[in-house]
This record gives C-alpha cells, sequence and structure tokens, in this order.
C-alpha cells in the first residue's frame, strides 16, 4: 500500500471511533450592518494605520488625482493592463504625459529582470474592499498579473467606494468565491512590512514599500 | 556567534543557560509584553468567546470529516491542475520534494516560512542532494544566516536584537554595522530579490487548504510568500494533513483568530489564496503546482478522542507569548521544532517520550496557554495526560509512554496509598514522623535546590484539631 491509502486507512480506522460533526455559527464574522459611509471610514481608518494612503476621487476627477501622485512620487515608469476601464481611463488620461507606461501583457520570463529594476509603480483595479480590516481584494487577470501589485516599489489601486463591504466573510459569501474561485485571489492590507528585527516595523521588505488607495466616489460627496 | 545545537534530551541543562543569559532573557521578555499586550486591544471590541467557539467547531468538523476532506481536497485541486502527494514522515516528503526539484533540474530552491519544512528538516536535505535551499523571510533568512534554527514559529529571530542582527548581516553579507533598520531591511530586499528572480523552485508552507476549492491560503506581511508563490516557474506547498477545512465560509473567522492571536495585527498585509498553475494566456505564476501532504504522526494522534484536540492548532503562536517559562528560557531551549506549549503537546508524538519526556514537566500548569488559544486547546489537560502517559498511567497511546516508570516511585505510591487507607497505622506513623523529626534530610535532589527541606511538625494536624477540641469542650455539643 501507498503513503495516501495508509494514511486514509489510519484516519478512516480510528480507534476511539467517529466523531461528532458540530454544528457552527457564523454570526460574529458578519452582520455588522454599517453605513456606506462608516465602511469608507472605517476602511481608510485601518489602511492608514497601517501605512497604506488613502486619496478620495470622484468618477470623473480620479485621473487627474492619480496624476498627482504619480508626479508627487515622481514615478517615471508605470506598469499597467490595457484592458480593464481603469487602465483604459488612465492609459488615456496620461497620453500626453511623460510617464512611460509599462505593458504588463507579456510572459514574466521574457522582462522578470525589466519589472524587478526598472518599473517604479503598478497600478491595478481591485475587486472591492473590506471595512472591518481595511483591505482590498484582488482577482489578478492575464490584463492585470498577479506581480504588478507586488513587484514595483509602489502599487497604486483604484476602489469604487460602494465595492466596499463589511466584513472578508461577507465578501466571500456575497461574491460566491466558493462556486469557483481564480488562479490566485488576494487580500492586500497595506504595503509589506516586517517586525522580524527587533519588532521594530520596517516596510517595503519585499514587496511594495508604498500602497496608495485612490477611492473613486460616485458623486461630488467626496 | 558560534552554533549551539539544542536538543530535547539536554532541555534542563539548556533552560539553565538560558535563565543565566539576561540578554536572551530580556529580548524575549521585551517582545512577549508587547505582543500580549498588542492582542488584547485587537480583540477588544470582538465577542472573542463567540469568535474562539466558532474556531474551535470549524477545525473540529474538519478533523471530524478529516478522511473525506483529503480527498475532497485532492479532487479538487488536481481539478485545478495542482499535483497532489502523500507522505507518511519528513524523510518520505523531503524526497518527494527533492525528487521534484531534480526532475527540473533545479539547483536553487527560494523558500517562504514553512515550520513543516523546519519539522523534517528539508533544507538539510536539499543541501545533502546539492540543492541549494534560501529562506525568504526576514526572519528566517536572518536565522539561516546564523546557522540557527527558529526560537519562535511566528517570528523566527525573536531571540536576536537589532546589534546581534546587524552582526550577523555584517559578517555574512557585508552590510555596515548599523542600528538602522531599514537600511538592514532594504539590504536583505535587494540581497533575496536576485535570488527570487533565479530560483528554480519556490517552496512554501500553508496555513489553510480549503478541500471545497482546491485552494491554499497562506497568510503573511512581507510578500516573500506572494513572490516565492509567483515568481518560480514551480511551487511547492507542503503541509501537514490537519490544516485541511471543508468550506471557503471556513477561512475568514480562522484568518481572524490567527492574526490577532499571533502579532495583535487587524489583519496581515496579505492573504495569498493559490487554486491553479498559470493557465493559459496568464503571464505569471507558477507553470506547476504541487502540494505535498504530510502524516508525521498526525494520524497517530488522532485516534484518541483527548489527544485530537492537539490536531485543532492553527500555529499562531499566542500559547508561546502568554507562557511564562517560554518567555524565560526562550525558544531554542526546547531543541525541538515547535517550542513552547504547543511544543509540548505536539513533540512528544513525533520525537516519542524517550526524547521529550522532559517537556510536558517544564510548566507550572498555569493555564495561560489554553485560557488565549484562539480554538480552545486543552493545553493544561494535555500536558498532564502527556505526563501520565510518560509514567505508563495513560492509554498508552503515545510513542515511549512508560518511560519515566519508575519501580521505586510507583513502590512509594503504594506504599502511600496503603498507609492513607489505614487510619490506625496512619495515626502511629504520623505521631512517629513528628517525634523524629530531627532526623529528616537536608538534602531531597531537586526539590532542595531552590527550596528548604520539608519537615514533618511535631504534632499533626488531626492531633491538633483533636486536642484543640477537646479543650474547648463538650459546651458546643
Ligand atoms: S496551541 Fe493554540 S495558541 Fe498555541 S499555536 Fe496552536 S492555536 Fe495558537
Amino acid at each position: 500500500m501507498n503513503a495516501r491509502e495508509n494514511i486514509l486507512k489510519r484516519l478512516r480506522e480510528r480507534s476511539d471511533g467517529p466523531l461528532q460533526v458540530p454544528e457552527s455559527d457564523f454570526s460574529v464574522v458578519t452582520g455588522r450592518d454599517w453605513t456606506p459611509q462608516e465602511r469608507v471610514e472605517r476602511f481608510e481608518r485601518l489602511i492608514t494605520s497601517v501605512h497604506g494612503e488613502v486619496i478620495h476621487a470622484t468618477l470623473t476627477d480620479w485621473t487627474a488625482r492619480l496624476e498627482e501622485v504619480l508626479k508627487a512620487k515622481s514615478v517615471r515608469r508605470l506598469a499597467l493592463g490595457r484592458e480593464h476601464p481603469v487602465p483604459v481611463a488612465a492609459r488615456a488620461a496620461l497620453m500626453d504625459h511623460d510617464v512611460e507606461l509599462v505593458d504588463v501583457d507579456r510572459d514574466i520570463e521574457d522582462w522578470k529582470r525589466e519589472q524587478f529594476e526598472t518599473v517604479d509603480a503598478g497600478l491595478t483595479s481591485t475587486g472591492g474592499a473590506i471595512g472591518e480590516t481595511g483591505s482590498l481584494w484582488l482577482w489578478p487577470t492575464p490584463d492585470e498579473p498577479r506581480l504588478i501589485s507586488l513587484v514595483p516599489p509602489i502599487h497604486i489601486a483604484v476602489l469604487d467606494a460602494d465595492a466596499i463591504e463589511d466584513t472578508f466573510f461577507d465578501v466571500v459569501e456575497a461574491h460566491g468565491w466558493a462556486s469557483g474561485m481564480p488562479t490566485n485571489a488576494l487580500l492586500i492590507s497595506g504595503p509589506s512590512k516586517t517586525a522580524d528585527i527587533e519588532q521594530t516595523l520596517a516596510y517595503g521588505v519585499h514587496g511594495p514599500r508604498e500602497l496608495v488607495v485612490l477611492i473613486r466616489h460616485p458623486r461630488e460627496s467626496a | 556567534m558560534s552554533v549551539q545545537i539544542y536538543t530535547p534530551e539536554a532541555f534542563h541543562r539548556q533552560a539553565h543557560d538560558a535563565l543565566g543569559n539576561p540578554q536572551i532573557r530580556r529580548n524575549f521578555r521585551k517582545a512577549m509584553d508587547g505582543l500580549m499586550s498588542k492582542r488584547r486591544d485587537v480583540f477588544s471590541d470582538w465577542d472573542l468567546e463567540a469568535l474562539r467557539e466558532l474556531g474551535a467547531n470549524i477545525r473540529l468538523r474538519a478533523l471530524a470529516k478529516l478522511p473525506d476532506l483529503l480527498e475532497r481536497l485532492e479532487a479538487n485541486c488536481q481539478a485545478n491542475g495542482i499535483q497532489v502527494h502523500w507522505a507518511e514522515n519528513g524523510d518520505e516528503a523531503c524526497r518527494i520534494i527533492r525528487e521534484l526539484c531534480e526532475a527540473r533540474a533545479a539547483r536553487a530552491v527560494i523558500k517562504g516560512k514553512s515550520m513543516v519544512s523546519e519539522e523534517m528538516h528539508l533544507n538539510q536535505h536539499l543541501e545533502a542532494a546539492g540543492i541549494e535551499a534560501l529562506e525568504s523571510d526576514l526572519g528566517e533568512y536572518l536565522v539561516q544566516l546564523n546557522e540557527q534554527t527558529p526560537s519562535h514559529i511566528i517570528m523566527p529571530a525573536i531571540h536576536l536584537n537589532t546589534d546581534e542582527i546587524s552582526e550577523i548581516l555584517h559578517d555574512k553579507t557585508g552590510t555596515e554595522r548599523t542600528r538602522d533598520v531599514d537600511y538592514m531591511t532594504a539590504a536583505a530586499r535587494a540581497q533575496l530579490r536576485e535570488r527570487f528572480m533565479a530560483a528554480d523552485v519556490g517552496i512554501s508552507g500553508v496555513n489553510f487548504a480549503v478541500a471545497e476549492t482546491g485552494t491554499l491560503c497562506l497568510v503573511e506581511n512581507e510578500g516573500n510568500g506572494r513572490m516565492t508563490t509567483t515568481v518560480p516557474p514551480v511551487h511547492i506547498a507542503v503541509t501537514g494533513i490537519e490544516k485541511v477545512v471543508e468550506h471557503l465560509r471556513d477561512v475568514p473567522p480562522l484568518y481572524a483568530l490567527l492574526t490577532r492571536s499571533a502579532t495583535g495585527q487587524h489583519v496581515t498585509t496579505y492573504f495569498n489564496m493559490i487554486s491553479s498553475p498559470r493557465k493559459p494566456g496568464e503571464h505569471d505564476g507558477p507553470e506547476e503546482v504541487h502540494l505535498v501532504l504530510v502524516d508525521n504522526g498526525r494520524s497517530n494522534i488522532y485516534q484518541d478522542n483527548e489527544l485530537l484536540d492537539t490536531l485543532r492548532c492553527i500555529r499562531c503562536g499566542a500559547c508561546m507569548n502568554h507562557c511564562p517559562v517560554y518567555t524565560r528560557v526562550g525558544g531554542h531551549t526546547y531543541g525541538t521544532t515547535y517550542p513552547g506549549p504547543i511544543g509540548k503537546i505536539l513533540m512528544p508524538h513525533m520525537l516519542g517520550l524517550e526524547a521529550t519526556k522532559d517537556l510536558p514537566t517544564a510548566s507550572s500548569l498555569c493555564g495561560a496557554c489554553g485560557e488565549v488559544c484562539p480554538v480552545k486547546i486543552p493545553i493544561p489537560d494535555l500536558l498532564v495526560r502527556l505526563r501520565r502517559e510518560a509514567v505508563g498511567e495513560g492509554r498508552g497511546n503515545v510513542p515511549g509512554a512508560g518511560v519515566k516508570r519508575s519501580r521505586k516511585e510507583l513502590l512509594a505510591w503504594k506504599g502511600w496509598q496503603w498507609l492513607a487507607t489505614h487510619p490506625t497505622v496512619w495515626r502511629g506513623s504520623t505521631m512517629v514522623a513528628g517525634k523524629l523529626r530531627g532526623l529528616t534530610p537536608t538534602k531531597l535532589g531537586p526539590w532542595t535546590e531552590y527550596r528548604t527541606a520539608p519537615k514533618p511538625a511535631k504534632a499533626s494536624l488531626h492531633a491538633l484539631v483533636k486536642a484543640h477540641q477537646h479543650k474547648d469542650g463538650e459546651g458546643r455539643s
């Protein structure tokens, strides 16, 4: 018999007999009932507490805010997709700009060192966010691959205010994650950090040193 | 810094040495105090009991269905394109991983944090086969540079302070001596980025494996886990068979408990959920993803209703952070992969009680570990159970059971039992003991190392009460 069968057999023939299956009550991780405004506030408070930056914008002026961010952070090369409405709008706005736009729809093998060493920032859309913990959620795609939110020193994420939900549990349930997971699903809650040197926080240990979240509000409410 | 080998057999000597090292004690005290207060704060607005109850119950449900869930996990992973391997013990798991590396002619492996890989000494195994395995979690990297093992399951380098780390980096990688943590972190970033780009294989652990969707979840702050599982062409995830959970919805409560219990964070920077290798059309991620399921004693723990609780563990380290013994002696003293309370209840199953018999007794049973455990493992009860197993008074379900059984001790207890159940003899002997109290020895082995020897009282409590009642007289009836 092989390892698999041996292990499963030992588990099935448990000497103290079969175990009772308990019921689970998930109410403690859901039902927050926050208002949209409370969600945004909570999201902002938590993500900024771990060094994330939040910039409020509207659906119409967010690319102008993006330009300001790029300028303020002296971003010269920006990696971004081509198909999602977020990179499409960003590309249009940055067309006559001196920021160089770096295509990401290339196999990583063809430009690994280029991405690791010459890109200043990655721009991505997000699936939404979680108010309770101040987390973004992303399902990377061929258009916006996994590494552009990780390798460049700055990650700029575009989030719609009305896509912030209360808890992680709520997101998993509301979007039916269990019925089909992508290659990679991510929660991102701040820039990369470590406390491995005597509990002193340091940012950007392996991933981005900075995370900027551009929150797009539907009207001029921001 | 010289390399010291720690073993569980030498626990007492190691504890003695650690207690005499004020630097180690200061490093741990400072870190543990910080972690305890952060945990308290981060749970302050939660119904913590309800959350722990749910966590315990999700883990119990997973264990109750364990063989079915493992099969379901395997089937769903395979359907997603993840290859699944099974290993009865650490050696077998090492062999599987080595062969996977060899099949790709891999020379350089980059690793994310994985305690299971520590448990099976994977790095040494790969190195013996000429494959370099480099740790990429900053703490693990430092510990590996210093030729040590982790002293904490969440914060591997917690025994080192800033000056010591600066010295290690200077010695091994040629950085400047400094107290500037940002400088050191940036130096490590630059060194490791080269390694991520060059690695043939990435090896990681798994925090939760979801049977329902065939998803591997990794919890981290640094991003090295994402690098390890995304940049190299092959990703091998290695995990204990108990890490499986049934549903995706089981994950959020466990994740909430894990980060808050471990480091007092609301959430970690990254929660990385991997369900397949790179699909056609995708531009990054590994071409191959493998999952290695390791038993290594777990199915044996699984047999016994009481010991089973050990397998609920989500490896948060809170029991260590709150343990007065761990805080004083540090992680290396235990001489085992998992130190602290969880180590004491887990390692005897992996190494046998022969080697680990001193671990379950290195506790005052204060109960702090059981109180903070996010999945409500009754650690003190399990320590008592293992003590009983060690002296041959248990069910014999632990390897090495009975190793501490001593005829002398057994006879002494038997004699005591006989005395205590024969009132006349008992009274006679306490009287004699009181009379001869001057003759009791002043040296009683370890007992008198830090205490004075006990001396029988002149008259027993029983006799005193009797005399008192006599004096008080019949007035009270
Ligand atoms: S035994 Fe409990 S407290 Fe200790 S590491 Fe495991 S889950 Fe955490």
